[in-house]
């Protein structure tokens, strides 16, 4: 057994399920977040991220089943009796208070005195780099400012877990980008629990330890970026992370973990298998552009040939739109580098697909 | 004009000024013919002579602050002394209007927050069902509330009924009735701007208040009072100062024991016994004592703001 298995986790959700009225948010959720990890809750908009974090925090009821907090129940404690803070969307933070009143206010309510919770809040202040800042007034602070101000203020009661929603959504792109890091480092730092929701899957993939992907209230694929992104469980996630050419495929055989497919206009392959994927099924087959590479003659027997519809300039990469046999469309990426030495084929012009090793993958659904 | 324009503004600028100032005309008149020039000839009046069947004589004099303010005895020859009597009345008169202020509070503050956080679709119904009773005209309604409270009303009916008590409440002529007079005939003004506060201010402090170790009352006390202070402000000075200078209520439900300014004034112009200068004074006098609390309110409001910043 391993190490990781026999520690308690931070969160423990099970069977959770959420519904207003006769509209079920969350079907039956069932999820473990581990102590000291950064946890990244990832779907579309209306997928209710923001609904299972409130759950945490305690702002709405639990309709069924359990959370645990390093494992004690917790479900039915109101929100100021649970050791986990929120750093809001919109922040939240008291317009009224000064800064240093905002940061200290959490440890004066766990009932330190206003001496220490001040003292306190002037050092988390300065982790934030904001200490020139203390005795102004939060509408009297950039967006980006407030941010660290709401980070600081959920940070200092030193809360077992943090729970961040979107806190990056407001902010313009370099600044999202240099939080980022911060708000990585600042995890690694403070050792605390972070549960990190975000719809924007790039930020997902850069700072989690661990990723949930959701859609329409259930729980698609749990799992670190490298396995979300290169082993997507299913349809919805190959198609929600990245960009991938999802191909229709009818399997003619499995084999020694491998399955022999073809697609439509009849070409052959063979990929590795997956569980409930036998011979006879009609399923997706999920290829990523960047694995994908042109070449004029054919370099194996699996090679496509297909001819060029267009090429588009994304900045680091020329991406060329291919039509297969059969009606089927294909995107293949390549690096704009010169080193790469890659030809590129003009509109009109025939190529041939090669696949890297490993990048097909079919998909149960 | 001209100059105007050489200063920089743009033709635009200039029609868009100029039409302000005729926009502006109607409050100008509401203003000038409805509040400066009654309050100016009040404060004439409130300097003439009496004259003993209504009416005034064009005549200066101080007579009628005189006797606001001082005894001279029966005849008016002997040395003054402090003339108790509407300075008691006048006493009286903020007491009982804080009083109606501090409960029209109490029951309007829960009230307009409980409408406020009804789904958004069904506050216009909670309001308009808060306002239904004011559309019965004032008088109406507080003689109704004097059969509601006398001692073989329903209420008593009632208490008796249920055995809380086993001799009636005598409520129709005390201060209490009054309080109750008043507080039922301006709730709507503490209701309403307290409801437009909260309905703007934003839950989610109060969520990350609780987030943040708070319990309900801090909350409240720490976070959305605070944040709703110029609507509970604005209501109390709605409440307050027209309860300050009501008849109705004072008269129907207090009895002679309990006058109130409203009521001495009222007085000064009915009929023959008035004396229109007297009451001129008084209601001088009252207006400004609702100025010195206005600007005092606004004091506060304004070293609170600056002293926050
Ligand atoms: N109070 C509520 N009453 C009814 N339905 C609600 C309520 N709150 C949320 N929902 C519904 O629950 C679903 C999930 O909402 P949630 O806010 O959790 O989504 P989300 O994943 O956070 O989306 P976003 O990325 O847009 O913030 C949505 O369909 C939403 O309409
Ligand atoms: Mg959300």
């Amino acid at each position: 057994m391993q190490v990781t298995d026999d520690r308690i986790n931070a969160i423990d959700i099970r069977n959770a399920v959420k519904r207003y009225g006769d509209f079920t948010a969350l079907k039956t959720i069932s999820l473990s977040i581990r102590d000291n990890e950064f946890f990244t809750l990832l779907g579309p908009s209306g997928c209710g991220k923001t609904t299972l974090l409130r759950m945490i925090a305690g702002f709405e009821d639990v309709t069924e089943g359990e959370i645990f907090l390093f494992g004690d129940e917790i479900e039915k404690l109101p929100p100021n009796r649970r050791p986990i803070n929120t750093v809001f969307q919109n922040y939240a933070l008291f317009p009224m208070m000064t800064i240093l009143d905002n940061v200290a206010f959490g440890l004066e309510m766990k009932g330190e005195s206003k001496a220490a919770a001040r003292k306190r809040a002037g050092e988390m202040l300065e982790l934030v780099q904001l200490s020139q800042f203390s005795s102004r007034k939060p509408s009297q602070l950039s967006g980006g400012q407030q941010q660290r101000v709401a980070l600081a203020r959920a940070l200092a009661p030193s809360p077992k877990v943090l729970l961040l929603d979107e806190p990056l959504s407001a902010l313009d792109l370099k600044l999202r980008q240099a939080m980022r890091f911060e708000l990585k480092e600042l995890q690694r730092e403070t050792g605390i629990t972070f549960i990190f929701v975000t719809h924007d899957q790039e930020e997902a993939l850069t700072m989690s330890d661990r990723i949930a992907v959701m859609s329409a209230g259930e729980l698609q694929q749990l799992g670190d970026a490298r396995d979300i992104y290169e082993r997507p469980s299913n349809m919805f996630v190959a198609d929600f992370i990245g960009e991938t050419n999802l191909l229709e495929v009818e399997v003619d055989a499995v084999e020694a973990g491998r399955a022999q497919v073809h697609l439509g206009g009849g070409h052959q392959l063979s990929v590795d298998a997956v569980e409930g994927v036998g011979k006879g099924a009609k399923v997706h087959m999920s290829v990523r552009p960047e694995r994908l590479y042109l070449s004029e003659g054919a370099e194996g027997p699996e090679s496509l040939a297909g001819t060029v519809r267009a090429n588009m300039f994304v900045g680091t990469d020329i991406q060329t739109l291919l039509d297969l046999d059969g009606g089927v469309q294909i995107s293949v990426r390549s690096s704009n580098s010169e080193r790469g030495n890659k030809r590129v084929f003009e509109p009109g012009q025939i190529a041939h697909i090669n696949m890297e090793q490993g990048a097909a993958r079919l998909l149960a659904d | 004009m001209a100059g105007g324009a050489a200063s920089g503004g743009s033709a635009r600028t200039d029609t868009y000024r100029e039409a302000r100032h005729w926009l502006l005309l109607p409050s100008w008149v509401v203003l000038i013919f409805l509040i400066l020039i009654p309050v100016l000839m009040m404060l004439v009046y409130s300097f003439l002579t009496k004259e003993f069947r209504g009416g005034v004589i064009w005549e200066f004099s101080l007579d009628a602050y005189d006797q606001f303010f001082f005894n001279r005895g029966l005849f008016g020859d002997e040395p003054p002394s402090i003339e108790w009597t509407y300075i008691t009345i006048f006493w009286r008169s903020i007491w009982q209007a804080g009083a109606a202020t501090i409960l029209s509070l109490v029951i309007g503050f829960p009230t307009a927050y409980f409408i406020a956080t009804r789904p958004e679709k069904v506050r216009p119904m909670w309001v308009f069902l808060i306002t239904i009773p004011y559309w019965v005209n004032l008088l109406i309604r507080t003689v109704s509330m004097k059969f509601v409270l006398r001692d073989q009303g329903p209420l008593n009916d009632f208490l008796l009924w249920t055995g809380l008590i086993d001799s009636p409440l005598h409520i129709v002529n005390t201060n209490f009735a009054v309080q109750l007079g008043l507080f039922y005939s301006y709730l709507p003004f503490m209701v309403l701007p307290i409801y437009a506060s909260v309905e703007r201010y934003n839950f989610a402090l109060s969520e990350a208040a609780s987030d943040l170790y708070a319990g309900k009352w801090v909350t409240l006390r720490r976070i959305l009072l605070p944040a709703v202070k110029p609507g509970v402000i604005a209501g109390c000075i709605l409440v307050f100062v027209p309860s300050l200078g009501s008849f109705l209520a004072p008269d129907l439900l207090g009895g002679a024991k309990n006058f109130m300014i409203g009521s001495l004034i009222e007085e000064q112009f009915k009929g023959n016994a008035g004396n229109w200068p007297f009451g001129a004074a008084a209601s001088m006098i009252l207006l400004s004592m609702v100025l010195i609390i206005l600007i005092v309110f606004a004091r506060q409001q304004a070293r609170a703001e600056k002293g926050g910043a």
